[in-house]
């Protein structure tokens, strides 16, 4: 066990754990932020993606030693003061999602990705979702849904 | 334990055991005007009325509820798997009823709640639940309008509705809302002369789109899967898994796990389990136990599947369709045409694996599984532990994906098992890897057409066998006189023939059946030197077909021409769900790699009445961008029992970079009531690209998925037709 200082969903959190451990599941279990999920373990699928300091991370791979005094952001952190996010309102607007399951990941890597590019095309925002999988699958109102919150970001509707 | 109950899964004060009888649901629900109805298939349809050891209701499998708070509820026993009926099946009730969409709750899969239910498969939602639904909210709003005539002493004709509040057309002061015509009483009614449905033109919300009523919990990370359940010392359990299809052990070595005092060690004859409170730390234990499998020899293979599945058929099959007769077309046949079609196992993969929490409370146990059959589940878990059916609930969460491949319940049972013997609440999450091992993969399978044309180039004869697939789709969909559709051995299997199990996949069975009868369509189209549209066109008869074909070519832009015409451009029609889909594609075929790029994908659906028109056509991308795996890449790999696809390296599911620009086109036709969404547009995409590979190159692929090897390969065979 060690002792582990970071901070998550903008909260400084102490844990003591295995620091092997991979964050998901102490984000899931210990935490119990479920939001963020399990889809292969291995990298592949970005169902477990959140935010490192502001970076999009898959933490089905992450061990918990690797973000000590980091800043963590799950999908459970990004509307503020109930207020949503442009990205998490433009999913819900362009209804990008259907079992919903692969979409916090979808929208944090989204995130992640705007905030390198904001003014990104649709080959940039393919290129840069191109490995978190949707079986469902919503692509297409995937790249709508980043294309309009890019937009409305720029125009300063940022939460 | 769950603080954020979603609104489908809402279940307040539940206190008497299991509701069977109408009696029952009455004091479950509370007050309210109740209206009991069935849709699709009835308990007493099914093989016993009496499951698990109760009987059911034998005349209903759904209800809804005008409550005293003036919410109106939909009980059903199907689930949300992603297909929307969360929203559809809402914006039925609000309209006929006519009140607000937001006021409309959809309780769904919970069997404490709602009467018995088969399970949510097969496009049946929307077309089995649908009607009844419209008719029931259409009944309660004639009595509640029967109700308000006489309070008012006003004749009903005098009355109008609107947002659930009843008023006087002639004094607009003169109102009652639904909720206090109800207050405070049980109304159990049904009118003897049903209501008049509204005709689409009085539509207020149905037809318009909507946006999904469950989106807000799903982007804040609220909405809950069977995996986000949390209860008070609940425990996560990692089973021990066979390397092989039908291996067992011979010698389990647990020792090295006895030290830990926080693990809790399961040995079962037919079931091996570590329990810890953290998932991955199981998992990391149970790579600890030493074992020994019996491993069964097997020679079956990607290779060798399909010879052997043909060497094991029955010789009978079931007859799927038949008219005129076959030796009389093989005479009037100027030519003929004969040409098998195989594809392999395809895998479910949807992004939740399975996963079920299970809890006892006293001697009954509550199970969140995702299922997209709950009452099967209830029903398998029952017999499992042992125990009456009633002292079983499960309450469906959001499913994550089911495709059909959640409809075996297997997680379920294990997790109640476990529960049942640890004495605490317990989860089962499978892996990525035990996914792709306990998947119901849809079945590799073939078609074998034999076919002939007369001299006009009309088609007269057509003998149709397919084998593993199953049925749907195989009927015949053009008009001709002289032909036999048979099926040998359902989707699900039968013993001796796959090596692992094998089950529905969306749209079961069509895409193989279309992915045959469109190939050797467009074979036909190309021996007599015409356009493949114009061929389908002058040999179909059906005229929503014909409209739907028409609607696609206009989209699409097609321009007349014989294939290969080197544009890469493809057709293919297929029925599914009662609904009709045409597709046209445009592909580039790479000839040095072998690899398809999909350019274009236009698809046009005949749904009959459209719902929501702009959850249709999410479906509808959804199936198209879905079926690229199947026609491309997807293709479970093995070696007898063992499956050699553990993970999405190896298995390639679509992603964004495939997506072709694809367009949909809803055609209206107000006159058929509506249709099947989910599935239908996956059915041609196999079809549609082979077609186009065949134009762009001049090849002709008999084999799903079509890979850069199987390309190269007919490439340079260029396998002439026969
Ligand atoms: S679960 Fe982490 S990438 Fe799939
Ligand atoms: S919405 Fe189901 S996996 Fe993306």
């Amino acid at each position: 066990m060690e002792i582990i200082d970071l901070k998550i969903n903008r909260k400084p959190v102490r844990l003591s754990v295995d620091a092997e451990r991979m964050l998901l599941w102490v984000l899931r279990t210990d935490l119990g932020l479920t939001g963020t999920k399990y889809g292969c373990g291995q990298g592949h699928c970005g169902a477990c993606t959140i935010l490192v300091n502001e970076k999009a991370v898959r933490s089905c791979m992450m061990p918990v030693k690797m973000v000590a005094g980091k800043e963590v952001l799950t999908i459970e952190g990004l509307a503020q003061n109930g207020v949503l996010h442009p990205l998490q309102q433009a999913f819900v607007e362009h209804d990008a999602l259907q079992c919903g399951f692969c979409t916090s990941g979808m929208i944090l890597t989204a995130y992640s990705l705007l905030k390198d590019n904001p003014k990104p095309s649709d080959s940039d925002i393919i290129r840069g979702m191109d490995h978190n999988l949707c079986r469902c699958t919503s692509y297409v109102r995937v790249i709508k849904a980043v294309r309009s919150a890019a937009i409305s970001m720029k125009s300063g509707r940022t939460a | 334990m769950m603080e954020d109950k979603p609104r489908h899964m809402e279940s307040d004060n539940v206190t008497i055991d299991f509701p069977i009888s109408r009696r029952d649901f009455l004091k479950v629900t509370g007050g309210g005007l109740i209206i009991f109805f069935s849709a699709g298939v009835l308990p007493a349809q099914e093989r016993a009325p009496r499951r698990g050891g109760q009987d059911l209701p034998t005349d209903f499998n759904a209800f809804l509820k005008v409550g005293a708070d003036g919410r109106v509820s939909c009980f059903t026993g199907k689930a949300e798997l992603g297909q929307g009926v969360i929203t559809s099946l809402a914006q039925m009730l609000a309209d006929e009823l006519d009140v607000p969409l937001d006021s409309v709750d959809m309780v769904m899969g919970d069997t404490d709640l709602c009467p018995w239910d088969m399970g949510t498969f097969g496009s049946r939602s929307t077309r089995f639940l649908g009607p009844p639904l419209r008719e029931a909210a259409a009944e309660a709003r004639a009595i509640l309008l029967a109700m308000a005539a006489e309070q008012f002493g006003l004749p009903v004709s005098r009355l109008t509705v609107k947002d659930g509040v009843v008023s006087d057309k002639k004094n607009g002061g003169k109102q009652v809302t639904y909720a206090q015509l109800t207050q405070g009483k049980i109304i159990e009614k049904h009118l003897a002369a049903k209501p008049p449905l509204k005709k689409v033109s009085e539509f207020k919300v149905m037809g318009k789109s909507y946006r999904r009523t469950d989106s807000l919990q799903k982007v804040t990370g609220q909405a809950l899967y069977a995996g986000d359940i949390r209860l008070p010392d609940m425990l996560h359990a990692k089973l021990l898994r066979p390397p092989v299809h039908g291996a067992k052990w011979k010698h389990v070595d647990t020792s090295a796990l006895r030290n830990d005092p926080e693990l809790l060690v399961v040995e079962q004859p037919d079931m091996i389990a570590v329990l810890h409170k953290h998932p991955d730390v199981a998992a990391k234990a149970l790579s600890l136990v030493k074992v020994e499998f019996d491993i069964p020899e097997s020679d079956l293979d990607n290779q060798t599947i399909h010879k052997h599945l043909l060497a094991v058929a029955p010789k009978a099959g079931e007859m799927v369709s038949e008219g005129g007769n076959l030796k009389e077309g093989e005479r009037l046949a100027a030519q003929t045409f004969e040409n098998t079609y195989a594809d392999y196992y395809v895998a479910h993969a949807a992004m939740e694996t399975h996963t079920a929490t299970a809890a006892f409370d006293g001697d009954r146990v509550t199970v969140w599984p995702s299922t997209q059959t709950p009452f099967p589940a209830k029903e398998s878990i029952a017999q499992a532990l042992g125990i009456p059916a009633r002292k079983v609930r499960i309450i469906t969460p959001f499913v994550g994906g089911g495709f059909g491949g959640k409809s075996f319940n297997l997680q379920a049972v294990e997790a109640a098992r476990l529960a049942k013997l640890t004495g605490r609440p317990v989860q089962v999450m499978w892996s990525r890897k035990e996914e792709f091992f306990y998947d119901t993969f849809r079945p590799a399978s073939v078609v074998k057409i034999r076919s002939g044309l007369d001299d006009t180039g009309r088609i007269v004869f057509w003998k149709y066998d397919v084998y593993y697939a199953g049925s749907r789709g195989a009927d015949q969909i053009y008009a001709v006189p002289h032909h036999r559709e048979t099926a040998y051995v359902h989707y699900t299997g039968m013993a001796g023939a796959h090596p692992f199990a094998t089950g529905p996949w969306r749209a079961p069975g069509n895409n193989t059946n279309t992915f045959a009868r469109e190939s050797q369509i467009d074979i036909m189209a190309a021996k007599v030197g015409e356009d493949p549209l114009a061929f389908r066109m002058k040999n179909l008869e059906d005229k929503r077909m014909l409209n739907t074909l028409k609607a696609a070519a206009a989209a699409f832009r097609w321009r007349k021409a014989k294939a290969p015409s080197g544009r890469g451009y493809g057709v293919a029609c297929s029925m599914d769900a009662g609904a009709c889909v045409a597709a046209m594609a445009e592909v580039n075929v790479n000839r040095a790699s072998g690899e398809i790029e999909v350019k274009r994908l236009v698809c046009a659906q005949d749904m009959g009445i459209i719902i929501n028109p702009d959850g249709a056509r999410l479906q509808m991308e959804g199936g198209l961008a879905m079926g690229l795996g199947y026609a491309l890449t997807e293709e479970v790999d093995f070696k007898g029992g063992k499956i050699l696809n553990t993970n999405f390296d190896t298995y390639e599911i679509p992603r964004f970079s495939w997506l072709p620009k694809i367009e949909t086109i809803l055609v209206e036709n107000n006159d058929v009531p509506p249709q099947g969404g989910g599935e239908p547009a996956i059915t041609c995409v196999g079809a549609v690209i082979a077609n186009a590979v065949f134009d762009a190159a001049g090849v002709r692929l008999f084999q799903m998925p079509m890979t850069p090897i199987r390309v190269k390969e007919a490439l340079t065979k260029g396998k002439p037709e026969k």
